[in-house]
C-alpha cells in the first residue's frame, strides 16, 4: 500500500467516521475531507426531531468541534464539491477548479430526497429535509404555520408530524400505500404507529396520493388528493424517500445501480476506491440480496471497517444493521432488516405502548422491531451478530417470555 | 466546569476539563477520546456511549431511568453494576472530579 492520500468525498457522517477512525487506527498518511456543505460534519438524525422545537441548537449537532482537524491533521475543504474523478489520474477534480491527487478514494456521498413530481411543488413553503439548512428552513417555516402537510408516511415524514403537532399545528399525513412505513415495517408496528398519531390528532390519510399543491403569490396554500379533497397546508414536508448519489461514481464508470456498487469488503469495481454509508449498495449476511441502508449505525460501522482496512486489518463488512426513530413520544427501534419476514410475535403490550414485534423468515430470527422496550433491541443485536443462536418463534409466543433471561428460562 | 478522567482499558487516562451542560459522552467527543462511539448522539438509543464508573465514586449521579437500564442490557462489553450510559450523565460542578472506565469494545 502506498503512502499518498487518502481522500474522502462526503464530509457528512460516514466521511467523518472514516477520518477520525483512520487517525484513530494510527494511520498516518494525508486524510482529505471534501464535502459542498459549508457547516462541520454535524448529526443528521435531530433535524428533524428536536432541532425543530429549537431545543437543540446548531452547535450541538457538530460531530467533533471545531479544533479536530487541525488536532488530528484532516484537511477539511469544506463548501466544494468533487465534481469528476479521473481515475487513470487517480485524482479527484472539484467545483473550485482544484484538483487532489488519492492514493484511495472513499465515497461516502450519502443520499438526496427524492423530489415530489406535481404541479405546485417548486411552490414556496415546500420543504424536503436533508440538511441542516432544510432545517432552518423548516423551523421557521412551522413557527408561522397553522396547517402541515406530510407526503409520504415514512420516518422522516412522521418524526416531523410529531413534532409539529407537540408545537400546536394542524398536521395532515398523505400516504399512497395502505400502511405507514409499509416498506419497512410489520403490520402490527406500522398500525401502532397510525393510532399513535391519530390519539395525538393528527390526520394519518391512507390510500392517497397528493395530485397537486396550488399557491397564493407563490406559496403553498392548498393541496388536491386524487380523492379530490383538498387539504390545507403553509407548510408541506416532502418525505417520499432517498436516492443515492451515484453521479461521481457513475461518471468515472463504477458500477452503480440504486448505490454504488461494492463488496463485501466495501471496494467498488475499482479496488483503489471504496464507498461508504447511504451511497453504497453491498452483500449482507444479514439479507438475501445486496441493500443500501440509510441509517447512522450503517454509515459509522462502515467508515470503520474501511479505515481498518486501510491500514491493514481488512475484514468483511457483517454488522448487524439498527435503526431508530423517535414519534409521539415512543421509542421506536429496529434491529436486523425485519421486510421479508413471513411470521411475527408480538411480546409484550402494544395497549400499554411496550412491545417488540420478533420477526421471523423460514422459522429464523431476522429482526425485532421495539417499542420502549430497549433491552429487546439490544439483545436482538447480539443474537443476530451471532447468527440469531436458535431462537425460535415458538419461543418467543410462550407465556412470560422474557428475552433477557433467554435461553436459560425454565422449558 | 469538571474535570472528568476517561481511563482506557490499558490503563491510560485522558483527564480534561468538560463545561455543563455537556454530558460525560460529550465531553469524550469534543476532546476526541477513542472508546466512546455514540452512534445515536445523545438519546439513549445506542448504547454505544457505555461506561464504567469508578468503583470509589462517592461524587452524586443522577439515578438510571429505565430506557438506560434496558439499553445497558446489550452493551458490547458486559454490564456491570457500575455501568452508565455517558449521554445520560450530565456534566456540573457536582461531578467534578468523577473518573469512568471506558469498556474494551462498544459494537
Ligand atoms: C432528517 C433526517 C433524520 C434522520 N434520522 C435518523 C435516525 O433517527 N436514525 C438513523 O440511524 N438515521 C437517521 N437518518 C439517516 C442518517 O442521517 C444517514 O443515514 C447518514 O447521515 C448517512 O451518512 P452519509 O455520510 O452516508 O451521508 P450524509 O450524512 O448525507 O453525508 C453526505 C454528504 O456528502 C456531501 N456530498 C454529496 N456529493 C458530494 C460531492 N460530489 N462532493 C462533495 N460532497 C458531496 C453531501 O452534501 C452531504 O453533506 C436521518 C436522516 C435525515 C436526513
Ligand atoms: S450516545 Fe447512544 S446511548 Fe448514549
Amino acid at each position: 500500500m502506498g503512502t499518498g492520500p487518502v481522500v474522502i468525498v462526503g464530509a457528512g457522517h460516514a466521511a467523518l467516521e472514516a477520518a477520525a477512525a483512520l487517525r484513530a487506527e494510527g494511520h498516518t498518511r494525508p486524510v482529505i475531507l471534501v464535502g459542498a456543505e459549508t457547516a462541520p460534519p454535524y448529526a443528521r438524525p435531530p433535524l428533524s426531531k428536536d432541532y425543530l422545537t429549537g431545543r437543540i441548537r446548531p452547535h450541538e449537532l457538530w460531530l467533533r468541534p471545531r479544533s479536530f482537524f487541525a488536532e488530528q491533521h484532516i484537511t477539511a475543504m469544506l463548501g466544494d464539491r468533487a465534481v469528476e474523478i479521473d481515475r487513470d489520474a487517480s485524482r479527484v477534480r472539484l467545483a473550485s477548479g482544484e484538483r487532489i491527487t488519492y492514493d484511495r478514494l472513499i465515497l461516502a456521498t450519502g443520499s438526496r430526497p427524492r423530489r415530489l413530481s406535481v404541479p405546485g411543488a417548486d411552490l414556496e413553503g415546500v420543504v424536503a429535509l436533508r440538511s441542516l439548512a432544510d432545517a432552518e428552513e423548516l423551523r421557521c417555516a412551522l413557527r408561522d404555520a397553522g396547517d402541515l402537510l406530510v407526503v409520504g408516511g415514512g420516518f422522516i415524514g412522521l418524526e416531523v408530524a410529531s413534532v409539529a403537532r407537540g408545537l400546536g399545528l394542524r398536521v395532515t399525513v398523505v400516504e399512497s400505500g395502505p400502511h405507514l412505513m409499509g416498506r419497512s415495517v410489520s403490520r402490527t408496528l406500522s398500525a401502532h404507529l397510525a393510532t399513535l398519531h391519530r390519539a395525538e390528532g393528527t390526520r394519518v390519510l391512507l390510500n392517497r396520493e397528493l395530485v397537486a399543491l396550488r399557491g397564493e403569490r407563490g406559496h403553498v396554500r392548498v393541496a388536491e388528493l386524487n380523492n379530490g379533497a383538498r387539504v390545507a397546508a403553509d407548510v408541506v414536508v416532502v418525505g417520499i424517500g432517498v436516492l443515492p448519489n451515484t453521479a461521481l461514481a457513475a461518471q468515472a464508470d463504477l458500477t452503480t445501480g440504486d448505490g454504488v456498487i461494492v463488496d463485501r469488503w466495501l471496494r467498488t469495481s475499482d479496488r483503489s476506491v471504496y464507498a461508504i454509508g447511504d451511497c453504497a449498495r453491498f452483500p449482507s449476511p444479514h439479507t438475501a440480496r445486496p441493500v443500501r441502508l440509510e441509517s447512522v449505525q450503517n454509515a459509522s460501522d462502515q467508515a470503520r471497517c474501511v479505515a481498518a482496512a486501510l491500514t491493514g486489518h481488512r475484514r468483511p463488512y457483517i454488522s448487524v444493521p439498527w435503526f431508530w426513530t423517535e414519534q409521539c413520544g415512543a421509542r421506536v427501534q429496529m434491529a436486523g432488516i425485519t421486510r421479508d419476514h413471513d411470521r411475527t410475535v408480538v411480546s409484550g403490550s402494544p395497549a400499554e405502548g411496550r412491545f417488540s414485534v420478533f420477526c421471523f423468515r423460514g422459522g429464523r430470527l431476522v429482526g425485532t422491531e421495539s417499542v420502549n422496550r430497549s433491552a429487546d433491541h439490544m439483545i436482538t443485536r447480539r443474537l443476530l451478530a451471532n447468527g440469531a443462536a436458535g431462537l425460535a418463534a415458538d419461543d418467543v409466543a410462550r407465556p412470560g417470555f422474557d428475552i433477557r433471561r433467554w435461553p436459560a428460562q425454565p422449558i | 466546569m469538571a474535570k472528568i478522567t476517561y481511563q482506557h482499558p490499558d490503563g491510560t487516562e485522558t483527564v480534561v476539563e468538560v463545561a455543563a451542560p455537556n454530558t460525560v459522552m460529550r465531553g469524550a467527543k469534543l476532546n476526541n477520546i477513542e472508546g466512546i462511539v455514540a452512534q445515536c448522539g445523545g438519546s439513549a438509543q445506542c448504547g454505544t456511549c457505555h461506561v464504567y464508573i469508578d468503583e470509589g465514586n462517592t461524587l452524586p449521579l443522577p439515578e438510571m431511568h429505565e430506557a438506560e437500564d434496558d439499553v445497558l442490557c446489550g452493551t458490547a462489553a458486559e454490564r456491570r453494576p457500575t455501568s452508565r450510559l455517558s449521554c445520560q450523565l450530565p456534566v456540573s460542578e457536582a461531578i467534578d472530579g468523577l473518573i469512568v472506565h471506558l469498556p474494551t469494545t462498544q459494537i
